[in-house]
Parts: C-alpha cells; structure tokens; sequence
C-alpha cells in the first residue's frame, strides 16, 4: 500500500514580511481589486483539477497527511479549503487518522473562524507565533499582538484542534537572550503541543537580505544565536517536549508526520503555485506565479515548470543531509569507512550522542546539531 | 646627411678597429635609456620610421611593461661623424639597469671603452646608476656625462650638472643636454661618442679572445651569445671553445644586430656580435667566460669572470599540487636563458611539492615568479625570501643553511649571515628617517657624502636578511620615492638569530617557520599568529596558534570552536537546493590544506605569507590595469 502525503500551498499575504523568501504574493503585488473571496474561489479550483492530476499521475492508493502551507491558508474561505481536503478524500483514500494541518496567523483568526476550519476537518494547527517580544515581532513586519496568541491558541483548543503548534524565531537584529528566553517561556505556558524555532536566515531577495547587505541591519553573531538554540532545547526538553528534528519539539506523539514524510524521503505531491513534489527519486516544481499557474491549469496543461531525477548517489546524499538531522539519526552501517572517520572526530568532540554511536547510530548531541550541515559535508561523498 | 646606408658601412668581419666605438649607456630606470636608444636607431637610420616603435630593443613583455631592461643587447650602428666627416661603426651595449645584475652589467663594461652616463636632469642621479659609474670608473671607461629630458618642465640642468661634474670630474659644461624625446642633442651626442670614446685595440693575430657578456636563449635558434672580439678573429669556419669550462662547439652561425640579427662572415677584433652553435642552455656559454678558437686556443681567459653566486632563497609552489611537473618544466625552460637561476625540488608538509630556488637579489626573483607564471600560466605561492646562514652547531658541524627547515635543532654554537654595503641616495631631508630605518635594520653607518647641496649619498652596512625584508618598500615609502638604494656583498658576521617556527594544534607548519634576528622574533610570532586567526576559518574544535622558538612560545593566539553551522529549514522545496548547497561546498573544501587535523584554505597560505607591500603592489598593478 503506497502513500503519498499532500502539501498545498496558498500563494497569499496581506502583506510580505521583510525576511520572507516563500512563494507568496499581496493584493498589491497580483493588483487584485476584487474580494479575496473570489481570488479564493478560483485558486481552490484550480488545485482541485491538479488534485485531479496526480490522481491520473500517482500510484498511490492512501493520503497519510494533508499540510496547508503559504503564504496564508487562512485567507481562503473555510469552505474552499475544505473543498481541497474533500477532493483529496474523494480520489484516494483518506484514512480517518490522517494529520491535515494549516498553518495560521494568530491576527487573523476568530474562534468562529478556527470551529469553521476544524468543521471541515483539519485536526491539527500551527501559529505563526514567531516571538512574544513586540520589538522583535517589529523586526520581522509582524504587527500581531502577543495577546493573541495565547487566544488563538486556547480556542484552538476550545473548538477541538487535538495538535496546536507554534513557530517561533530567533536570531532577528535587536533581540537579546532575555527576548528570547522570554519567548520561550511565554511560548511553553500555552496550551500546545508542538513547536518549532528557527534560528532567522537572512535569505538573499529578501528586504531583509538588502537591509544587511547594505549595513543597515547588524545580524547578531552566529555564537549567541547558537546559544539561543542550547537555551530554547534546556527549556523545551525540561517542559516535556521532545527534540525529534533540528528544529522540532514535541509531547511524546505529537510530532509532525507530515514533515517527517519530507525528511524520511516519502512521496508526496505539493499543489498550488510553485509547490514541489516528490515522487520516487523524481523531485518535480510547478511554475511559480499564480497567473501562470492559473494559465497552465486553465490551458489543460501541466502545471509542472521543471524537474529532476535523482541519481542513486544524490538520493543517498539526501538521506544523509535529512536522517542526520533527525532524534533517529543515520545507521552507521549504512556509511562506509570513509565517511565514518571523520565522524570519530566529532564524536570527541561531542558533537555525536556516545550511547547511540555505540548502538550503532549517528545522533547528534544539542552542539552538534548546530553544526550539522559542516558534518554533512564531511560525509558526502 | 650623418647615415650612411647599411650596404654601403663597413661590413663586419672587416672593419678597421680605428673606425669601430663601443659604448653602453648607465642609467637609472626610468631616465629614458631606451627612449634614448631608440632616437639613436632612428637618427642611424637602422630601423626605418614606419618600423619604430617604443623600446626597441627590450624584447620581453616584462621588460616593456616594467620599463626596464633586464638583458642586455648589442646594436650596430653605423654613423659618419659630423666632425670629421669619416664613417665609424658604433656598438651600443645595452645594460640591464638593476643590483641584482650587478656582475652582468660588469662584463657588458668590461666589452665597452666608453659609457654614456645618462642621468635624467628632473630627478639626478640615483644610488644604482652611481654604483654602476664607479663600475665604468674601475673598468677604465670614457665616461660622458649627458643629462636627458632637458624638454622637462622640471628640468635643472645647472644643478645636476654641477652634481655630475662633481662626480666623475669634470666641467659642468662638458655634460650634454639632450632629449631622447624631442631628439635634441642627439646626433651631437654621437658625434661625441666618436670623438671622445678611444677605439678598441687588440692583436690581430694573436689567438682569439672574445669575452661574452650576454647569453640568451632562443627557441627556434637555442642559445645566442653575444660576444666582443678582444684578439684575433672569430669566423663560423671555426669550431670554437669556452675557457673556464674547456667545452667544444661547432660555430653554426655569426653575425651582428643591426638591430635585427644580419649575418656575417666572421668577427674581428674590437667587433660586438654574436655567434650561435647548437647549445641549448645558456649555462653552457655563461657571461663572462671567454671564447677562443679549437685549433689555435689561446692560453689566458680574460679577466673578470665568476660563477652567479644566488643570495636570496624562497621556496615556490604550486597553488594547484597537480601543476607541480608544469613548474618544474617552466623552471627548466627559464633556466636555459638565465644562468643565475638554481633551483631544486622540495616538498612542504604544508604547501606540498615545489622547488627551493635561489636568486640573485629580490628583483630576480620577482622576475622569475612573474616570467613563471605569465608564460606557463601557473598559481604559485611563494615563502618568505631568506638569505645564506651558516651554522655551526654545538658539536662544531657546519652547516649551510637555505630553507628556515634546513636549520638544525639543539645547541648552536653561532649563525652568520652575509652582509652588504648599502649605498643610498637621497634629497638631504630625509636624512634622519633613512637614518632611523637603517638603525632598526641593524646597520653601521659608514659614511656619508653631500653629492650636492641637497643631496647625499649615506653609507651603511646591513644584514643581508634585511634588505630581503621589505627594506626597499619601506625606504620608499619613507622617502616619498625620492631615495634609491644600492648594495652589494661584503662577506659574513654572526648575528643573534633564532628560528621563529609557528604551530597550528602544536603542529609544525614549515612554510611559516623563519629565520629571525632574535629582537625581532617576538615581532614576527604575533605578526604570524595575529594574521593566521584572521585567515583561518573556525572549526569544530578550538586551534591554538603558537609562535615558539625551540620549544620556548612566545606569542600564542586561538581559533574559538565554530557553534554554528547550520541551515535551520529543510522542509520538501528547500531539500533539492540545500543538496546542491553542500556539494559545492563540498567542492570547496578540497581547496583546503590539511595542518594535522586543521583544515587551512590555500588562500590563508598565500595571504599569510604576503607582506603588506606586495598587497601595495598588487593593488596598484590592478588599478594600472584598470
């Protein structure tokens, strides 16, 4: 029985934060004079007939999780969305256990809002929390009130979201370790079951990016961000969250499937604008704009705008640069000499777990996560 | 008309001595030798007008470039004297005008009876341009003292005459004033060289004796050596023989520059040209060595001659370790046009295989690098130049000692290290911070002279070793350009020298380790270790950077551990772009030289070991390209 595991993505913002690269647009930016209601319409149509298409494409008989990503899903109708988890569940086989998650901004929910998209069936929810330092929360354009977070997160409880999430980030210019810790106390008294924290990328396009560029904006150094991380983890750990991915903590049983689907290689099909699939060692992207995806869905055509086929070589280099990353960690009979020595090495260090290094595994220790993608370079060949 | 038509001058192999003139030019780079050279082949009329172009007779690129002249030529010229109205041959002899070729200059006088001394009269003359005068001095010349770029705006004739006159003694009124650009006072210049410059004497019948001062590799011809005729007759019937070394050749062709090579039956005395037999390295027919014929050898070689003796030691390396046979190639190919040139291969724990070369001075051996890797098209790093050290270690062995690893551990009984005599010009003013800059380069004043009212010639001897080190850029600088040095060895002194060796994780990396005068060891340890934590990228562990003398530290600095190496997003779209992200990475690693554990990318090895001048000059070649 295979599976595959669907992302949808909803190309729309209000507004575009400044260190934000994803695939998204404004009403300014798509010159949209009418109501988002009918942007929101016709979007969801559109992904119905590539929903449509991978049915045709796909082998796959069962949907494991569903993950509605942006942009802002929930600037779409409640209803359209769940038009998308209905055709889903129309075409393939939707187990009644499946996670369908939505990414939320806790500015722009109401309880009525959540009930509605819990109605349609999303189990599980994750807020764009960022930090609970206005300061903070300035640097990144995000205007939302920490206030109501814990609101948004207590009536996602209320109306029955069984996985309430946060996503937080650190690192921004201007916030100390006292912001942060803050954050993360504020962030753990809430009534949820998952969280993630990024340490802040400032990615090249982006008006952050320029911002640093040009030295208008100092980014604090990589040392204190890294003790950001250690304090996040301490907290997180002692408050009964699990870490199970570099950035991911969760009560016992609440990890994410849906990403863990990306990180163990599984197939999966992302719909909507500029969203990428995997499917079999064949990785695939659909074209970016949402009028040119609009046009190819409307012209009959693939969506598609590129794709690659992985070489044997490339899959295992994937596998190493996404296991590594995982609580689970890398066999080390899967590694040849070669990529083992230079492991010892940081096996002294400390950066890998000694227990598990014994029982056969590569797990990385707090620091050693930190520096993970330098000892993904030591072992890919 | 002065000229006279190559057809019509007397030919080679059959001009009357009486009739020939040979003379060289002494000049300081930059005081219009070559301008004024090719003034003189357009006036004689060798090359025609539609052929002239800039620097006639500088044949490298480099040369060019550089503006100065590091081989030296003969050109023949035949000119009909407006003073007498006869027609006379007269050989320029072109000499490189730099230090390190001090013993080429020599013999390119030794084959002249006269110079022109060529100063430029907005600048006067310079520390190099004076130590060759007194070359032509010892050597007997006819020196005419000219003074060039009298078109200058800034021009003082009247003061560098008085200095000039001063010098060689003479009237001031007996320099010429001439310019090489406008051609003014040219053809009296020649005239001149006619009349003042005495004509060669030799037998002509006596066994050949033809002294070479140049030899120059060829590609499609192998070597050319040019040669002055002091006795006898050289014909290419002849199978000719090198004294020093008692070596045959078969005489394949002769024949002088006029200025493009035009052959002739033969050579005779007083004559300058050149001959070709087959050799294929210019170490087999080395300047200053004489050449006599086979059959009628003669039996005492002219004096003068020596073997290049290299002063100034660095080891060259492949950036790229897999270009290491192309310089080894590329340093053979050199050496066959440059006898000066040693070299032999040595390898570096932490630049890998490359070659220890020896120079003549500092100049040569930017002139090497450069010609290496221009014409072979290499990346090469080189390490910090050093000098000669000889050592005796406690148990008495003495050893000679090139490379900073070549330097023995445990007790040392004394280091000595050569010395120059230092010769610097300068305007008076800066008299003081000359003065300094000598004091910290440990030298002994000697003397010094005013070669004019504002001017004066300072004398000192230094270590050798601190010439080698920056010595030349700092007086520059110092001097806003106005002084100009010259040096020349004086023999050797025991100094208090220690080797300063820098550790990275405890380990040894020999491409740092330097032979220092034990005040400044101090100095370069936290140069080196403060350089090398800037250049050095953090690693997963924390490096020590250490500086020691023997097993004494005496400056240590530290890498802090890298916290952070990670990228905190990897969800479906980022997966295909981070793979690619670390396999370039990756890539770029194999860039690094492994220290023991520590990974050094090349460029820290090559910006370590860069001083700041050469970041100086790197940065004004840029700008001049620009």
């Amino acid at each position: 029985m295979s599976t595959l595991a669907f992302y949808i993505h909803i190309p729309y913002c209000v507004r575009r934060c400044g260190y934000c690269d994803f695939n998204t647009y404004t009403p300014a930016e798509l010159a949209i004079s009418a109501d988002l209601s009918v942007t929101s319409r016709s979007y969801i149509d559109l992904l119905l007939r590539e929903i449509e298409f991978a049915r045709e494409t796909s082998t796959a008989t069962t949907v494991p999780t569903i993950f509605f990503g942006g942009g802002t899903p929930t600037l779409m109708e409640s209803q359209d969305l769940g038009r998308v988890i209905r055709a889903i569940g129309s075409r393939f086989d939707l187990d009644d256990r499946a996670e369908i998650t939505i990414e939320a901004n806790p500015d722009s929910v109401t309880k009525g809002k959540l009930a509605a998209l819990r109605e349609v069936g999303f189990n599980r929810i994750s807020f764009g929390m960022q930090s609970a330092v206005t300061h903070v929360l300035a640097s990144l354009d995000r205007t939302h009130n920490p206030e109501n977070v814990v609101k948004a997160t207590t009536w996602a409880r209320e109306v029955g979201f069984q996985e309430v999430s946060v996503d937080l980030i650190y690192g921004t210019s201007g916030e100390s370790m006292k912001d942060w810790e803050r954050t993360v106390d504020t962030a753990l008294a809430l009534p949820i079951s998952h969280i993630s924290a990024y340490a802040l990328i400032v990615e090249n396009g982006t008006k952050l990016g320029a911002q640093v560029k040009r030295g208008e904006v100092i980014m604090p150094d990589d040392d204190q961000t890294a003790d950001k991380y250690l304090l996040a983890d301490e907290k997180f750990i002692a408050a009964g969250f699990n870490w199970y991915e570099l950035s991911n903590w969760s009560k016992p049983g609440s990890e994410c499937r849906h990403n863990i689907a990306y990180w163990n290689g599984d197939n999966w099909w992302g719909a909507g604008a500029g969203a990428h699939s995997h499917i079999d060692g064949r990785r695939f992207w659909n074209v970016k704009h949402p009028a040119a995806y609009a046009q190819k869905i409307g012209e009959n055509k693939n969506p598609m705008h590129e794709q690659e086929t992985l070489t044997a070589e490339e899959i295992r280099a994937e596998e190493i640069m996404l296991q590594i990353r995982l609580s689970t960690g890398l066999d080390r009979a899967s590694l040849s000499q070669i990529q083992e020595q230079p492991l010892v090495g940081y096996l002294t260090t400390h950066h890998l777990q000694a227990d598990a290094w014994a029982n056969g595994r590569v797990v990385l220790s707090n620091s050693g996560r930190l520096i993970a993608d330098r000892i993904v370079r030591e072992i890919l060949l | 008309m002065p000229a006279i038509p190559l057809s019509k001058a007397p030919q080679p192999s059959e001009t009357n001595p009486a009739q020939i003139r040979n003379f060289c030019i002494i000049a300081h780079i930059d005081h219009g030798k070559s301008t004024l050279a090719d003034r003189m082949l357009g006036i004689t009329e060798v090359v025609e007008l539609r052929n002239m172009r800039a620097q006639y007779l500088d044949r490298m690129d480099i040369e060019r470039e550089r503006g100065i002249t590091i081989k030296s030529q003969a050109v023949r010229l035949p000119w009909r004297s407006g003073l007498d109205n006869q027609e006379y041959i007269l050989n320029m002899i072109d000499t490189p005008g730099h230090v390190d070729f001090t013993y080429e200059v020599s013999r390119s006088l030794a084959a002249c009876e006269g110079a022109v001394l060529l100063v430029d009269c907005a600048q006067g003359i310079e520390a190099q341009t004076l130590a060759n005068l007194y070359l032509a001095m010892e050597n007997n010349l006819t020196i005419i003292p000219v003074l060039n770029k009298i078109d200058l705006p800034a021009a003082q004739p009247e003061k560098f005459a008085e200095e000039l006159a001063r010098l060689i003694g003479c009237e001031p009124e007996d320099c010429l004033r001439v310019s090489g650009k406008t051609g003014v006072g040219v053809t009296e210049l020649l005239d001149q060289i006619v009349k003042q410059i005495p004509a060669p004497v030799g037998d002509a019948n006596a066994p050949t004796r033809a002294l070479i001062f140049d030899s120059v590799y060829d590609t499609y011809r192998g070597v050319v050596t040019y040669v002055r005729v002091v006795d006898g007759h050289l014909s290419t019937r002849d199978q000719i023989q090198m004294i020093s070394t008692g070596v045959r050749h078969e005489m394949l062709e002769v024949g002088v520059i006029s200025p493009e090579p035009v052959v002739s039956k033969g050579l005779g005395v007083g004559e300058v040209g050149y001959v070709i037999t087959g050799v294929k390295d210019v170490r087999q027919s080395r300047v200053g060595d004489t050449i006599t014929t086979y059959n009628n050898p003669a039996k005492v070689a002219l004096a003068g001659y020596k073997d290049p003796r290299p002063m100034v030691f660095s080891g060259l390396f492949p950036i790229d370790g897999a270009d290491f046979p192309m310089l080894r190639e590329a340093l053979d190919k050199l050496q066959l046009n440059d006898a000066a040139l040693v070299y032999e291969p040595e390898s570096s724990a932490a630049l890998g295989f490359g070659f220890r070369c020896g120079f003549l001075g500092l100049l040569h051996m930017e002139i090497v690098r450069e010609r290496l890797e221009r014409e072979s098209n290499l990346t090469l790093i080189s390490t910090a130049p050093n000098v000669v050290y000889t050592v005796t270690t406690g148990d008495g062995t003495v050893l000679t000692v090139t490379n900073p690893s070549e330097y023995p551990e445990g007790k040392i009984e004394k280091v000595e290290e050569p010395i120059v005599r230092a010769t610097v010009l300068a305007p008076a003013e800066f008299i003081g911070t000359i003065m300094d800059l000598c004091q910290e380069r440990r030298g002994t004043l000697l003397g010094m002279d005013y070669l004019s009212e504002d001017r004066v010639e300072i004398r000192y001897t230094l270590p050798l070793a601190e010439i080698v080190f920056d010595f030349f850029d700092q007086l520059k600088s110092r001097t806003r350009g106005y002084a100009s040095l010259d040096y020349e060895p004086i023999g050797e002194a025991e100094g208090d020298l220690v080797k300063v060796d820098i550790l990275l994780q405890s380990e040894k990396v020999d491409a740092f380790s330097a032979i220092v005068h034990k005040d400044k060891a101090y100095a370069y340890g936290t140069m080196m270790t403060g350089k090398l934590r800037e250049l050095i990228p953090r690693q997963q562990f924390e490096i020590p950077i250490q500086a020691a003398i023997g097993g004494r530290i005496i400056a240590r600095e530290s890498i802090r551990a890298i916290r952070k190496d990670v990228l905190a997003k990897c969800y479906g779209g980022d997966i295909s772009r981070k793979r690619k992200l670390l396999e370039k990475q990756k890539e770029g690693k194999k860039r690094m030289k492994m220290v023991g554990r520590v990974e050094v990318p090349q460029e820290a090895f090559v910006a370590a070991l860069t001083t700041d001048a050469d970041i100086d000059k790197a940065k004004a070649k840029a700008k001049e390209r620009e």
